[in-house]
C-alpha cells in the first residue's frame, strides 16, 4: 500500500477520490457540424459558420459521435438512456463561440457501468461509473505574451465523452489504473486516439479525505486538466498528503480548483476568483431528442465486445499466460489479435508469448513500427517458430538473421533459410571437424576446463556456433564437446 | 404601373409583355424612395435587383423563368443573406457580413424571385412595434404617426405600401401577424418547424418561424409551398410532405370556435370588439358551425410566453460577446469589462432586459419556480388548444387588441406585451395561425383578426381565409 494510504489509515482517514476523463471521439467531422475532425497545424481551418457560432446556424447531431459514446457504455456496461436530450451549458469564455457549451445535463447517454482495474497489487478490481455523457469540446485560448490572447477554434465542437466515476477510486495508484483502463477501452472500440500529450484524453480528479464511517464526503479539491497517468498518480498523492496535513493542523481544506505542476510535483490554487458558476443548463431547443431502441444497442453489442476486460479473459482462459505476458499482450489489440492468430497457427501459448515479448518486440522497437505496419504475418512467424522449435533453426539465427528479413520477403521462412544457408546442418562429420579445430585453437582453455573449469563451456559452444555461421544445432554442438574435451 | 395584389396577376402581365421585371424593380424603386420616411428598409439592393432584373427578363423571353419569376420581395433583418449584411436591427452586429443565405431565401431565389432589400424590425424580434430597433424606428403607412407593429414592422410597411409585393418576417410571438394586422395586410406565422430556421437569428428558438407577409392569402400559399419542408441543416424542421398550398379552395362549411369573452374584454378596443362580433355573426350566417369556447389559460398565456422566451434569448444571444464579430466595446482592459462594455453599448433596453429575465429565470434557486412552472404550463396550453382544435377546424379571434397605436405611447414594457396577447398562444402551442384584414377602425386604422388551425393545416387555412378575402373585397 502507498505510504499516504497508510499514514491516511493511521490517522483514522480514508481517501475519496472521483475522476473526469475528457475522451476526444475520432469521428471524421465534428460533433454538430460538418468540419473536419482532425488534428491541423493550422489554425482555424476546420472551422465553418456553425463552429463559429455565428448567427443564424444550427446544430445537427453527427450520428457517429453517439454510436462511439454508445460503444464505451456497453463496453463498460452501463444502462444506455434511450432518450436523450442535450442542454446547454451557459458561461462566457473567448474560446466558447456560443456562450453555451452544447452537453448533456438531464439525459446522459449512459448510466452507471464500471471500468475494470488491471494491474497489480491494486486495492479494488473496478471502479463504479456514475454516468458518460456526450458534449462538444471548446476551442484553444492560445496566449502570446506579443499578440495577447489568439484563439484557434478548430477543437470547437470535437465530439467529447466525459466519463465521470463515483467517488469510489480507492487510491493514486487506482486512479492511474483506471485512466490507464479507459485509454486501453477506447483505443480497443476505436472511438478515439486517446493520445494524453494531445489532449484526446484529459482528466480532472475530485480529491478529498474524510474520517472513517462518516457518511458525508470531505471538502473537494478538483485539480484540473491533467494529461499523463503519472501526473494524476503524483497530483493525488500530493494532494492527500497536503489535506492530511492541514486536518491534523487543523486547518480548514478550502473548497478549490487546482492544478498540477509536473516540474514540482505539486498542486497549486488556481488565481481566478473560483465563484460558485450558475451554469443555467436548459434543453437545447435546436436538437431534437434521439431516441435510441433495443435493436440499434444489439447492432453495436459485437463491437462493443472488442474490449480489453473481454480479451484478458478470454486470454487467460483459453492460454493460462503469466499475468506479466498478459499485460504486455492485452495493452493493444492487434497485439492480443496477433498473439490469438499465432496461437491458431499451432505456437504453443508460452511460445508465442516468448517471441511476441521478446524478439518481435525488439525488432518493432528497432524499426519503431508497430505490428500493423511491420508486416510480418502470423503465417510466416508460426513457421519460423516452428523451424526453430524442430530444431532445424537454431533460436539465435532465427532472431538475428531470419526475423529482420521477413517484412519484405516474398517467401515462406524456409525457403528463406534454405537460400541463406541457414539450416542446421545435419552433416556430424562436418561438426566434428569444426570441435577439433576450435579446441586446437584454443589450447589453453582446453587445458583449463579439463582441470574443471566447466564455465569454459559456453565459449566452446560459441565459438562452434561462429565457424558453422550459426548452422548448429547448440545441443548437438554441445554433445560433441564434451564428447570431445572428456 | 398597376398596383398589383396577386403574383399571378403580375406573371401574366409579364407574360403578355405589359411590364418587365425591371420595370417591377423601378417601380418598387420609386416607392422605397418615395416612402423613405416610413424607414421600412434598413438597406436597398438597388443595382442588384436591377442587374437580375435583366437577367431574368432574358430568362422570359427564352422561356427558362422560374415559377417565382417577377416576385419582388424584402427580407427582415433579422434572416441572413449571403456577403449581406445582417444586424438583427442592434447595434451588436454593426457591419456583420452573413457568409450564408437561409434556406427560405435561397429557395426563394433559386425560384426566380428578386430580393429587393432588407428590413427594419425590433432589435432580435424582441418588440411590438418597430421601436426597438438600432435603425430607428419605422412608420405605419397608414398613418405615419403610428407604429407599423412589431416586430417585423419594416416588412409589414413595405408591403402595405407597395416598396415590395411580399416579405419574409420572422414570427415568435406575433412578430408577422400583428404587423399585418396593423398594417392592413396578409401575415402567416406557419406551424413551427415548417419552414427551416436555417439562416434566422435566434431569438426563442423553439418558437421562432419565418413568416409571410403578402397582399393577397393566394400569394402567401404560394410562398409557403416554395419556402417550406425539411432541411437537413435544421434538425428540428419537418419531414412532413409540403402540402400544394396554392390549390387551396375552400370546401363548404367549417366548424369554428370563438370566444365570447371577447365581446365585451375591457382590454379589447371597442371597434374591434365589435369587428370580432360582426365576423362570428356573418360566420353564422355564411352556415358555418360556431362554437362557443374560452381563452384557455388565458392569464397565463402572456407570462408562460415572456419566460420560456427570455430563457432561450438569454442563451441564443450569448454569442453576442464581442470576442469573435460584430461590435467590441473600445473601453475594455480586460476579458470580463469587454464582455460587459460590449453586450452593455451593444443591446438596446429591450434586449438587455429580457437577457437579464431569461437569466434570472434559469438561475438556479428560481428554475423550478418559474422555468419549469412556464414549461408545463406550455404543455397544458398546448394541450387545451389542441382539444379544442379537435372539435373545430380553426379557433379565430382579433389578431390584436388594439389598432395601430401611436409612436412613444406604450412607455411600459408590460402595457407593450399586452400587445402579443392573441398572438402568443399559437405560438406557445407551435400552430400555424394567419392574420387577415377586417375592415377598419373609425380613424381607418386597419384591423386584423386571426385563425389559427391545427398544425400542418395550412392548407385548410389558406382556403377558409380565402373566403375572408372575397368577403372584404
Amino acid at each position: 500500500m502507498l505510504d499516504v494510504l497508510k499514514k491516511l489509515e493511521e490517522e483514522g482517514y480514508e481517501a475519496t477520490i472521483g475522476l473526469e476523463v475528457h475522451v476526444q471521439l475520432n469521428t471524421v467531422s465534428k460533433i454538430f457540424s460538418a468540419d473536419a475532425n482532425h488534428e491541423t497545424e493550422e489554425a482555424n481551418t476546420h472551422v465553418s459558420v456553425i463552429s463559429l457560432g455565428h448567427p443564424g446556424t444550427l446544430p445537427v447531431l453527427n450520428a457517429q459521435a453517439v454510436e462511439k459514446a454508445v460503444l464505451m457504455g456497453l463496453a463498460c456496461g452501463s444502462q444506455i438512456s434511450r432518450y436523450n436530450t442535450f442542454d446547454r451549458k451557459s458561461y462566457f469564455y473567448p474560446d466558447l463561440p456560443k456562450g453555451y457549451q452544447t452537453t448533456q445535463d438531464k439525459t446522459p447517454i449512459c448510466i452507471g457501468g464500471k471500468i475494470p482495474l488491471f494491474g497489480t497489487n491494486l486495492l479494488q478490481e473496478q471502479v463504479e461509473l456514475h454516468h458518460i455523457h456526450l458534449e462538444e469540446d471548446a476551442g484553444k485560448s492560445i496566449h502570446d505574451e506579443e499578440a495577447g490572447t489568439l484563439i484557434d477554434l478548430n477543437r470547437a465542437g470535437t465530439p467529447l465523452i466525459e466519463i465521470v466515476t463515483n467517488p469510489s477510486v480507492a487510491g493514486p495508484d487506482e486512479a492511474a489504473a483506471c485512466l490507464q483502463e479507459i485509454r486501453r477501452m477506447v483505443r480497443y472500440l476505436g472511438i478515439g486516439n486517446a493520445n494524453m500529450e494531445k489532449g484526446e484524453l484529459r482528466c480532472d480528479a475530485n480529491i478529498s479525505i474524510k474520517k472513517k464511517g462518516d457518511s458525508l464526503l470531505g471538502e473537494k479539491v478538483e485539480i484540473k486538466n491533467m494529461n499523463s497517468f503519472s501526473h494524476v498518480r503524483k497530483a493525488a498523492i500530493f494532494e492527500l498528503e497536503r489535506q492530511l496535513a492541514l486536518k491534523l493542523a487543523g486547518e480548514p481544506v478550502v473548497v478549490e480548483t487546482r492544478t498540477f505542476d509536473p516540474a514540482t510535483g505539486q498542486t497549486y490554487g488556481m488565481r481566478f476568483k473560483e465563484t460558485m458558476n450558475d451554469y443555467r443548463y436548459f434543453p437545447c431547443p435546436d436538437l431534437p431528442p434521439v431516441v435510441l431502441d433495443d435493436q440499434y444497442l444489439a447492432g453495436l453489442q459485437p463491437r462493443a465486445n472488442e474490449n480489453p476486460r473481454v480479451y484478458r479473459q478470454r486470454l487467460t482462459q483459453k492460454y493460462q499466460l503469466s499475468d506479466y505476458d498478459l499485460g504486455i499482450l492485452t495493452e493493444e489489440k492487434e497485439t492480443a489479435q496477433y498473439f490469438e492468430a499465432l496461437c491458431q497457427q499451432g505456437v504453443e501459448p508460452k511460445s508465442a508469448a516468448n517471441w511476441m515479448n521478446g524478439p518481435l518486440r525488439s525488432l518493432l522497437n528497432e524499426e519503431g513500427k508497430n505490428l500493423s505496419e511491420i508486416a510480418i504475418g502470423t503465417q510466416q512467424l508460426a513457421e519460423l517458430i516452428k523451424l526453430v522449435e524442430e530444431d532445424k533453426l537454431v533460436y539465435q539465427t532465427a532472431v538475428q538473421q531470419l526475423l529482420p528479413k521477413l517484412p519484405k520477403a516474398t517467401k515462406s521462412p524456409l525457403k528463406l533459410a534454405e537460400e541463406l544457408n541457414l539450416l542446421v546442418s545435419e552433416d556430424k562429420a562436418e561438426l566434428e571437424a569444426i570441435v577439433r579445430e576450435v579446441l586446437i585453437s584454443l589450447p589453453k582453455e582446453t587445458e583449463a576446463f579439463r582441470k574443471g573449469k566447466k564455465k569454459l563451456l559456453g565459449l566452446f559452444i560459441g565459438e562452434v556456433m561462429k565457424k558453422s555461421r550459426g548452422k548448429a544445432n547448440p545441443k548437438v554442438v554441445q554433445q560433441e564437446l564434451l564428447k570431445a574435451l572428456n | 404601373m398597376k398596383e398589383y395584389h396577386r403574383l399571378d396577376e403580375i406573371q401574366e402581365d409579364l407574360s403578355l409583355g405589359k411590364i418587365t421585371c425591371s420595370q417591377l424593380v423601378d417601380y418598387y424603386l420609386t416607392n422605397i424612395e418615395r416612402d423613405k420616411q416610413l424607414n421600412a428598409f434598413v438597406e436597398v439592393y438597388a443595382e442588384e435587383a436591377k442587374q437580375r432584373a435583366r437577367e431574368l427578363d432574358k430568362k422570359i423571353e427564352l422561356k427558362t423563368a422560374g415559377p417565382l419569376v417577377g416576385l419582388i420581395f424584402g427580407l427582415k433583418d433579422l434572416i441572413c443573406y449571403k456577403d449581406h449584411e445582417v444586424s438583427g436591427a442592434s447595434h451588436i452586429l454593426k457591419g456583420f457580413e452573413s457568409q450564408f443565405s437561409a434556406t427560405a431565401v435561397e429557395r426563394l431565389l433559386q425560384q426566380d424571385a428578386i430580393l429587393i432589400g432588407r428590413q427594419n424590425c425590433d432589435e432580435f424580434g424582441m418588440g411590438s412595434s418597430n421601436e426597438n430597433s438600432a435603425h430607428g424606428p419605422a412608420k405605419n403607412p397608414v398613418d405615419p404617426a403610428r407604429v407599423p407593429g412589431g416586430s417585423s414592422g419594416g416588412s409589414a410597411a413595405a408591403v402595405a405600401a407597395n416598396m415590395c409585393h411580399v416579405a419574409l418576417g420572422t414570427d415568435t410571438g406575433g412578430s408577422v401577424r400583428q404587423p399585418a394586422a396593423f398594417c392592413g395586410i396578409y401575415g402567416l406565422k406557419p406551424t413551427y418547424s415548417r419552414i427551416s430556421r436555417w439562416g434566422l437569428l435566434a431569438y426563442a428558438s423553439s418558437f421562432d418561424t419565418i413568416g409571410i407577409f403578402s397582399r393577397s392569402v393566394e400569394d402567401n400559399a404560394r410562398i409557403l409551398e416554395a419556402i417550406a419542408g425539411r432541411d437537413e441543416k435544421d434538425a428540428t424542421s419537418s419531414s412532413r410532405q409540403v402540402a400544394q398550398y396554392s390549390n387551396a379552395q375552400p370546401h363548404g362549411t367549417y366548424r369554428i370556435a370563438y370566444f365570447p369573452e371577447l365581446f365585451d374584454h375591457n382590454g379589447l378596443q371597442p371597434e374591434i370588439q365589435e369587428a370580432y362580433k360582426n365576423w362570428v355573426r356573418e360566420l353564422e350566417k355564411e352556415g358555418h358551425s360556431l362554437v362557443e369556447e374560452s381563452f384557455p389559460f388565458a392569464e397565463y398565456i402572456l407570462p408562460t410566453y415572456y419566460i420560456l422566451t427570455t430563457a432561450e434569448a438569454s442563451t441564443n444571444l450569448a454569442r453576442y460577446d464581442g470576442a469573435h464579430y460584430g461590435l467590441r466595446s473600445g473601453t475594455s482592459n480586460d476579458l470580463e469589462a469587454m464582455y460587459k462594455n460590449s453586450r452593455t453599448e451593444g443591446f438596446g433596453d429591450e434586449v438587455r432586459r429580457r437577457i437579464m429575465l431569461g437569466t434570472f429565470v434559469l438561475s438556479a434557486d428560481y428554475y423550478d419556480a418559474y422555468f419549469t412552472q412556464a414549461q408545463k404550463l406550455r404543455r397544458l396550453i398546448k394541450e387545451a388548444t389542441e382539444a379544442i382544435l379537435q372539435k373545430v377546424d380553426f379557433i379565430i379571434t382579433p389578431t390584436t387588441p388594439t389598432t395601430a397605436f401611436e409612436h412613444k405611447s406604450h412607455a411600459s414594457p408590460l402595457a407593450m406585451y399586452m400587445a402579443d396577447l392573441f398572438t402568443v398562444q399559437a405560438s406557445i402551442c407551435g400552430l400555424p395561425a394567419i392574420s387577415v384584414p377586417m375592415g377598419n377602425d373609425a380613424k381607418n386604422l386597419p384591423i386584423g383578426m386571426q385563425i389559427m388551425g391545427a398544425a400542418f393545416e395550412e392548407e385548410k387555412l389558406f382556403a377558409f381565409s380565402k373566403i375572408q378575402q372575397n368577403n372584404s373585397r
